[in-house]
């Protein structure tokens, strides 16, 4: 399929934090908010504008785990892992959610790219064990039936 | 814009006398884990009440008080999430827990307008109405020093900072200590590194200091990325020119002139408060050229980090800052002489930053009077697990785990039993019952094979399983594992696959062997302290729990009964009317019988999902 990306982000990106190295991340994460993935089409662009090898930057994107090559959901839900999450239970909830939506560990995200499902390693909402976070706001103290529920109720947010 | 420090002086008296004219106060707890209990809608639903009631309220710190109205503010984190949200009547310093926005009224018309106390909303425990947060046992043995400010001010308001006292220190500086003084006093202090490595603050410092080569740089490591560890998103979030000062101080005593702050992308509200502390003392001038006149300049810039736990390590965050794949290298050369772009840096944790500005307004002797000999001041912890209450909290280094576990933490949750309390995180071990008197300290840890890394403890029960406990750990550090060197690349890997084959029953003589071999050498051969200590869960586990790896490879038993695998399931007799769901559902034909008869499972044939439980209308069967 082709498409089409505008690369005015980009530009706006690259004007705001400067056409260096050091950007690079920052551009990367804005470019992730935008397209909510990183298309292969921006590698090339971004090549040029910063002078950097392809290459480079590709492994920038490929190191770090919140860049995606592949395109995320509407709602990003992230199952906190972190050993607190862990001892109060949080596998049976992320278990829960990719039942209901037929998601796995290969497969992320929903073919209608409503949904992407994945563990996080620890939110820092301890307290709040076992938490779930969908885009940037967190949910606390979860089990698999809220979890189920919340789809629902994201559902109709949407 | 201020220009002078009188200036900044007459400014932090006119927000300390608004402050002290606010009679009576309720503060409600805004953080993350209040707010995801609903701390928002209760703040809401009060100043909504306190609007159709016709009560006279401000939300701000204001210049005068004209008719005494009551302040509504929302603070940072109380620590006492277990029962969030948290609202704090002052000035009696009464403590609500669990408030609904439903009890809003009752506050209003009780406590706000008749100065009484709504004993029903306070904390109970064994029959005692605790009104007092101080009173509280959670509370009462701690020593709030870097979290001081937390629980009473709002962090998106510098006037509340300076009201607190804040910028004293770097006023004071700026107004005519040398670089030497300042390094000798948080020397003198015995301030450590509080990001886990316990390195001699003030030493790193001198050795900036002593660097001709320009420019330098601070940095400030908020890439808490320990699973089960908090306390610095407290601090970015809740208190963030508490951490922007001591930064700012770091600068001024080392000769840099620019800051840089690496916080974890999971924390979009810590990157928000800090960029508004950040404009909040660019525009008062705190922050910029030739500040208040001194000729010291200092800009502070913020990134944010993109999910990668190993550039929570000194070179593969400067790296990270530098726009690369956060790798760690060789050293030496140390961060001090070649940091960021191969700069001498200064590169200390958030709550290290967090202590500075309390040892250059108290000075070091009043540091040192708290803590252990080694290891001065005080120490933040996360505690959480399965724990009574958890929470964030800070008290004097030094104190016993047996204090924090159960006179503060409450004990085990449900009535629990207390196993084992893992300390440091992935790079930390598991401590047990004998060690609950040991005094936590940086020292007294490293002799029992834990360390007390950031600071996060997490609390196990009986129910834990200790070789799951290892292969979570394992699991998480082969993930981070940034694959540069082979020791912790592969060897994170195989030890992986070795707890994997043991949690499934799978465990064959000579594993535990070949697990410590493994970590012997990780430890040796890594190239930085994520793979140095990558092996720690493991090797104190099987230290002090040797008999349940045992069990799992000898007799396929999972002495706590978690590990799903070497589960049996079985259906009771009495209970099963023999309705046949579970035999349709089981995938393995091994559930058989008759309609209307107890049914049975072939040991033999059952593969352990768990379907039959499940789908059990009866709850016949059962997992042992």
């Amino acid at each position: 399929m082709e498409q089409t990306i505008d690369f005015a982000v980009l530009d706006q990106a690259i004007k705001e934090f400067g056409n260096e190295e050091k950007s690079l991340i920052a551009i990367l994460q804005r470019a992730q908010e935008h397209y909510r993935y990183l298309p292969k089409e921006i590698f090339p662009y971004l090549a040029e504008k910063l002078s950097l090898s392809e290459a480079k930057i590709y492994g920038v994107a490929t190191f770090y785990e919140n860049f995606s090559l592949e395109q995320k959901g509407k709602f990003v839900i992230k199952v906190c892992d972190g050993t607190a999450c862990h001892v109060r239970k949080s596998i049976p909830i992320l278990e829960a959610l990719r039942d209901k939506l037929g998601l796995s560990e290969e497969k992320k995200t929903t073919d209608d790219l409503l949904f992407t499902v994945e563990t996080v390693s620890c939110l820092g909402a301890c307290s709040s064990a076992p938490a779930v976070m969908v885009n940037d706001e967190i949910y606390p103290t979860m089990t698999p039936e809220s979890a189920v529920a919340l789809l629902e109720e994201l559902k109709e947010k949407n | 814009m201020l220009k002078s420090v009188e200036e900044l002086r007459a400014l932090r008296a006119e927000a300390k006398a608004s402050m002290d004219a606010e009679n009576r106060k309720i503060i409600i707890c805004g953080g993350a884990g209040c707010v995801s209990k609903g701390a928002n809608k209760v703040y809401e639903t009060l100043v909504s009440k306190l609007e159709e009631k016709g009560v006279k309220f401000t939300v701000k710190l204001e210049k005068c008080h004209d008719g005494d109205p009551v302040r509504v503010t929302k603070s940072g984190c109380h620590g006492f999430c277990e029962v969030g949200p948290l609202l704090r009547v002052e000035p009696q310093g009464w403590l609500y827990v669990k408030v609904k926005p439903e009890d809003c009224d009752e506050i209003i018309d009780t406590t706000i307008n008749n100065g009484k106390c709504v004993d029903r909303l306070c904390y109970t425990k064994h029959g005692i109405i605790y009104r007092e947060q101080k009173e509280v046992p959670f509370y009462k043995k701690q020593t709030r020093v870097s979290l001081a400010n937390c629980d009473k001010i709002d962090a998106t308001s510098i006037e509340e900072y300076l009201a607190q006292g804040g910028y004293t220190a770097f006023e004071k500086v700026l107004s005519g200590m040398t670089s030497e003084e300042i390094v000798n006093e948080i020397t003198e202090s015995g301030l450590r590194g509080r990001g886990g490595g316990g390195f001699p603050t003030g030493r790193k410092w001198s050795q900036v200091a002593r660097q001709k080569n320009f420019p330098k740089y601070v940095v400030c490591n908020g890439d808490e990325g320990d699973p089960g560890a908090f306390m610095d998103r407290s601090v970015m979030e809740d208190d963030p020119h508490r951490m922007l000062e001591g930064m700012m101080i770091a600068g001024f005593a080392t000769g840099a002139n620019d800051g840089y702050i690496y916080v974890r992308a999971e924390y979009p509200l810590a990157v928000a408060r800090l960029k508004n502390a950040i404009a909040q003392a660019t525009e008062l001038g705190l922050l910029g050229d030739n500040i208040l006149g001194s000729g010291f300049s200092f800009h502070m810039h913020i990134n944010r980090g993109a999910g990668a736990f190993v550039c929570g390590e000194g070179s593969a965050l400067t790296a990270s800052i530098e726009g690369k794949r956060g790798m760690p290298r060789v050293k030496p050369p140390r961060t001090v002489e070649h940091g960021l772009f191969d700069q001498p840096t200064v590169l200390n944790n958030v709550e290290t930053f967090a202590n500075v500005a309390d040892i250059i307004n108290k000075g070091s002797a009043w540091y040192k009077a708290t803590g252990t000999d080694n290891s001065s001041g005080t120490k933040t912890f996360a505690l959480t697990g399965n724990i009574e209450n958890a929470g964030l909290i800070e008290v004097p280094m030094g104190t016993t785990l047996r204090e924090v576990i159960f006179d503060i933490g409450g004990g085990i949750r449900n009535g629990g039993e207390f196993k084992a309390v893992q300390i440091g995180g992935p790079s930390g071990g598991c401590l047990t019952e004998e060690h609950l008197d040991l005094p936590l300290d940086f020292d007294s840890l490293k002799e029992v094979g834990a360390i007390i890394g950031s600071g996060g403890l997490v609390v196990m029960d009986k129910n834990t399983c200790m070789v799951e406990v290892a292969r979570f750990f394992m699991n998480f550090t082969r993930n981070e594992s940034c694959g540069k060197c082979v020791p912790c690349r592969e060897g994170t890997k195989r030890m992986l696959e070795i707890l994997e084959r043991i949690v499934e029953g799978k465990g064959e003589e000579g594993d535990i062997e070949l697990l410590e071999e493994l970590a012997d050498t990780i430890s040796h051969a890594a190239l930085c302290g994520l793979g140095k200590t990558a092996a720690g869960p493991v090797v104190s586990t099987i230290k002090y729990f040797k008999d349940e790896y045992l069990a799992h490879i000898h007799e396929k038993r999972c002495p706590a009964g978690e590990c799903k695998k070497l589960k049996t399931y079985v259906i009771e007799e009495e209970l099963c009317k023999g309705c046949s769901k579970c035999a349709r559902n089981c995938p393995t034909g091994a559930i058989k019988g008759e309609i209307k008869k107890p049914y049975k499972i072939d040991q033999k044939l059952c593969i352990k999902c768990g379907g039959c439980i499940n789908g059990c209308p009866f709850k016949a069967i059962k997992e042992v």
